[in-house]
C-alpha cells in the first residue's frame, strides 16, 4: 500500500534531475500533494503561489510559453473548479505543456467533507479541447502517467486520490490505451482509479456465481480507447462502468457516448456517485454509503446479465 | 535618454497611421472594439517602435521582449503594430474576424508575434508573471510588458498576480494600465470604481508611474524609469481617452464594442489625415 502522491512527488524529483526545463507550482498544499519533495531538491524551480489557483494556472501558461514544462498541483477541486477558465482559455487553447496533477480527488478524501471532495473534475477537464485526462489506478501507474505526461505534447490532467492504494499486478501503461486485466465473455466492467481494484474483486464474486466478467482498466479517460470499449460492448452482454466520480460526465459518460454512437442497443450501467454532494466520514464508509463498493459493481453486472 | 522633437513628431505620425489602420480594419470586419484600441495607441506605438527588442523574422528568438495584451479586445491595435513591424503583410489586416483568418477577434497564437492568447479578462498579468519568472530562471535579460484594461482590474486574479509579482521581485515586468475611464456598461466610477488605483498598486508593492498616456515624452520617460528599476515590478498608470483621435468616438461608451460604420469610418479617416 502506497500513497499515489508519494510516488508523484518522487517521480517529479526524478524528472527534475533529468530535465532542467521542468518547473513546479503549488498553491499552499505542497506538503499534501508532495510537490514539497521537488521544492526541497530544486528550490529555484519551485514556486509556491499561495492560495491563488487562478493566478497559478495562468502563471503556468506564461512559463510554458517560454519553453518550460510546468507541473501544477493542488487538490482536484480547486485545480479544476476554481481555475477552469484559466485552464481552458490560457492553458488548453494555447496547447501549452502544463501538466495538472491534482490530488485528493473523489469521495475518499473523507472527513474534510463535500467542499473538498471533487466528484466533477473528470467531466470538467474532459470537455476541454486538447486536454488529456488520466486516472492512474495505483502507484505504479501514477509513476508511468507522470513520466508519460512529460513526453506528451500539450496539457494533461492526472487525477490522484488521497488514501493509500494497493498496487495491481498490471505493468502496462500508455496514454490512450486501456488494459484488459481479466478476460470474460458475459459482462464487461470498465473502471478507473481505485475502482479498478474493486472491479477485480467484484469479478471474483461474479465468477463464483457463474458470471465471467471482463475487467478493463481505463486509465486514460481522454482520449478514450474506443476500440476496447466497443469490443466490450459487442463481445459481452453489456458494460458496467465504475468510477469514484459523478456518474455524469466522467468515465461512465465517456463510455456511454461511445456505445450510444457506435454500438447502439447495448446496455450500460454506471457505478459512481449519483449526482450528489458528499459528506464527512471515513473513506471506506463513504465509498459504501455512496454506492462505490464492490457489491455495487456486482449488482450492476448481475442486472446486465439478467436482462 | 532624450528624444528629439523630430523623433516625437515621427512617433505622432506613426500613431496617426496606426489609428487609420485600426479604423479601416474595424470597418472591414464590421465588429470589434475601437474605443480601447484607440486609447492605447501612443503607449503601444512608443513601446513597439522605440523600446521593443524583437526580431519579426525570428518570432521564437529566445531573447525577445515579451508583450502581452491582457486586454485582448484591443487586438486591432496589436495587429496594426505587428504588421507595421513586419510580422505579417498588411493585407492580412483586412481579414480580421473572418473565417479561417490568422487574425482572430481576440489574440490567438496563430498570429505571428502573439505569445499567448487572451480575451478572457484578468488572466494576462498572471501570464506575464510566468514569462518574467521564466526569463529570470533562464538568466535572460528580456523584459515583459503587459497591457491591462481599467475595467479589467475589477477581476480578482489581477490582484493575485500583482501580489505574486512583487513577492517574486519581478523587476523585469512592466504592466501598463490603459485608464480610459470606461467599461462596456458605462463609466468605471459608476459601474465599479477602481479608485484609489495608484494607492492600490503601491500597497501591492509595485513601483507606480502616473502619466498622460497620449504624451510621448511622458510615455518614453516612464519606460526608462521601468528599465532602471531593480527591485519591484512597475506599473504605468496611463490616463487616456477612450476613442482618442476621432472626435465623435472620444469618451463615447458606445464605441467600446461597436465598429464604425462605413460612413463613420470615412469621417474618422478624414480626421486622421490631418496633423491632429
Amino acid at each position: 500500500m502506497q500513497y499515489q502522491r508519494d510516488v508523484y512527488g518522487r517521480t517529479l524529483v526524478e524528472i527534475g534531475r533529468e530535465n532542467r526545463d521542468v518547473v513546479v507550482l503549488d498553491a499552499d498544499l505542497s506538503s499534501s500533494t508532495r510537490t514539497s519533495f521537488f521544492a526541497k531538491e530544486f528550490p529555484e524551480r519551485f514556486f509556491n503561489m499561495g492560495v491563488a489557483e487562478q493566478n497559478m494556472m495562468a502563471v503556468a501558461a506564461g512559463l510554458a510559453s517560454c519553453g518550460k514544462i510546468v507541473f501544477v498541483s493542488t487538490f482536484a477541486l480547486f485545480a479544476t473548479g476554481r481555475a477552469w477558465d484559466q485552464i481552458r482559455n490560457t492553458i488548453c487553447y494555447n496547447n501549452f505543456d502544463v501538466k495538472i496533477v491534482a490530488t485528493h480527488s473523489g469521495i475518499s478524501v473523507g472527513a474534510d467533507g463535500a467542499s473538498h471532495q471533487a466528484l466533477e473534475d473528470i467531466a470538467l477537464m474532459r470537455v476541454i479541447p486538447q486536454m488529456k485526462v488520466i486516472v492512474p489506478a495505483d502507484s505504479i501507474q501514477t509513476r508511468q502517467a507522470v513520466l508519460s505526461a512529460v513526453k506528451e505534447r500539450g496539457p494533461v490532467y492526472i487525477r490522484l486520490g488521497r488514501p493509500k492504494v494497493e498496487d495491481l499486478e498490471e505493468r502496462r501503461f500508455e496514454i490512450g490505451k486501456a488494459n484488459v486485466l481479466r478476460e470474460g465473455e458475459d459482462v464487461s466492467i470498465i473502471a478507473c482509479g481505485v475502482m479498478v481494484k474493486h472491479s477485480l474483486e467484484a469479478a471474483k464474486i461474479l465468477s463464483r456465481e457463474g458470471i465471467q466478467a471482463r475487467v478493463v482498466n481505463m486509465s486514460t479517460i481522454k482520449p478514450i480507447d474506443e476500440k476496447i470499449v466497443l469490443e466490450c460492448a459487442r463481445q459481452t452482454k453489456g458494460v458496467v462502468t465504475a468510477e469514484e466520480h459523478s456518474i455524469i460526465g466522467g468515465l461512465g459518460g465517456a463510455v456511454s457516448e461511445v456505445i450510444a454512437e457506435f454500438a447502439p442497443g447495448k446496455r450500460v450501467k454506471r457505478v459512481g456517485v449519483k449526482d450528489k454532494f458528499g459528506q464527512s466520514g471515513e473513506p471506506a464508509e463513504l465509498m459504501r454509503e455512496y454506492g462505490l463498493g464492490k457489491e455495487d459493481i456486482v449488482e450492476a453486472a448481475r442486472e446486465i446479465c439478467r436482462s | 535618454m532624450n528624444y528629439s522633437e523630430q523623433e516625437i513628431e515621427e512617433l505622432k505620425e506613426k500613431a496617426r497611421e496606426i489609428r487609420r489602420l485600426i479604423i479601416q480594419m474595424l470597418v472591414h470586419a464590421g465588429s470589434g472594439h475601437p474605443g480601447g484600441s484607440l486609447s492605447a495607441v501612443e503607449i503601444m506605438t512608443a513601446l513597439f517602435f522605440k523600446k521593443l527588442n524583437c526580431r519579426p523574422n525570428q518570432i521564437d528568438w529566445p531573447e525577445r521582449d515579451r508583450v502581452h495584451f491582457s486586454k485582448g479586445h484591443a487586438c486591432p491595435l496589436l495587429y496594426a503594430l505587428l504588421s507595421k513591424l513586419g510580422y505579417f503583410p498588411q493585407e492580412e489586416l483586412w481579414n480580421l474576424r473572418k473565417l479561417h483568418s490568422s487574425l482572430q477577434g481576440h489574440p490567438d497564437r496563430r498570429t505571428p508575434g502573439v505569445e499567448v492568447s487572451s480575451g478572457s479578462l484578468g488572466q494576462g498579468l498572471s501570464v506575464a508573471v510566468g514569462m518574467a519568472l521564466a526569463g529570470r530562471l533562464d538568466r535572460r535579460g528580456y523584459k515583459v510588458y503587459c497591457l491591462l484594461g481599467d475595467g479589467e482590474v475589477q477581476e480578482g486574479e489581477v490582484w493575485e498576480a500583482a501580489m505574486s509579482a512583487s513577492f517574486f521581485r519581478l523587476s523585469n515586468l512592466c504592466a501598463i494600465l490603459d485608464y480610459n475611464k470606461f467599461q462596456i456598461d458605462g463609466r468605471i466610477r459608476e459601474v465599479m470604481d477602481i479608485e484609489p488605483i495608484v494607492k492600490k498598486w503601491e500597497a501591492f508593492g509595485w513601483s507606480v508611474i502616473e502619466i498622460d498616456g497620449h504624451n510621448f515624452t511622458q510615455i518614453l520617460s516612464a519606460f526608462e524609469t521601468f528599465e532602471a528599476e531593480k527591485e519591484k515590478p512597475t506599473i504605468i498608470v496611463a490616463h487616456t481617452i477612450k476613442g482618442k483621435g476621432v472626435s465623435f468616438m472620444e469618451n463615447v461608451g458606445d464605441f467600446h464594442g461597436r465598429a464604425p460604420t462605413e460612413e463613420e469610418g470615412k469621417r474618422a479617416l478624414l480626421e486622421l489625415e490631418g496633423d491632429g
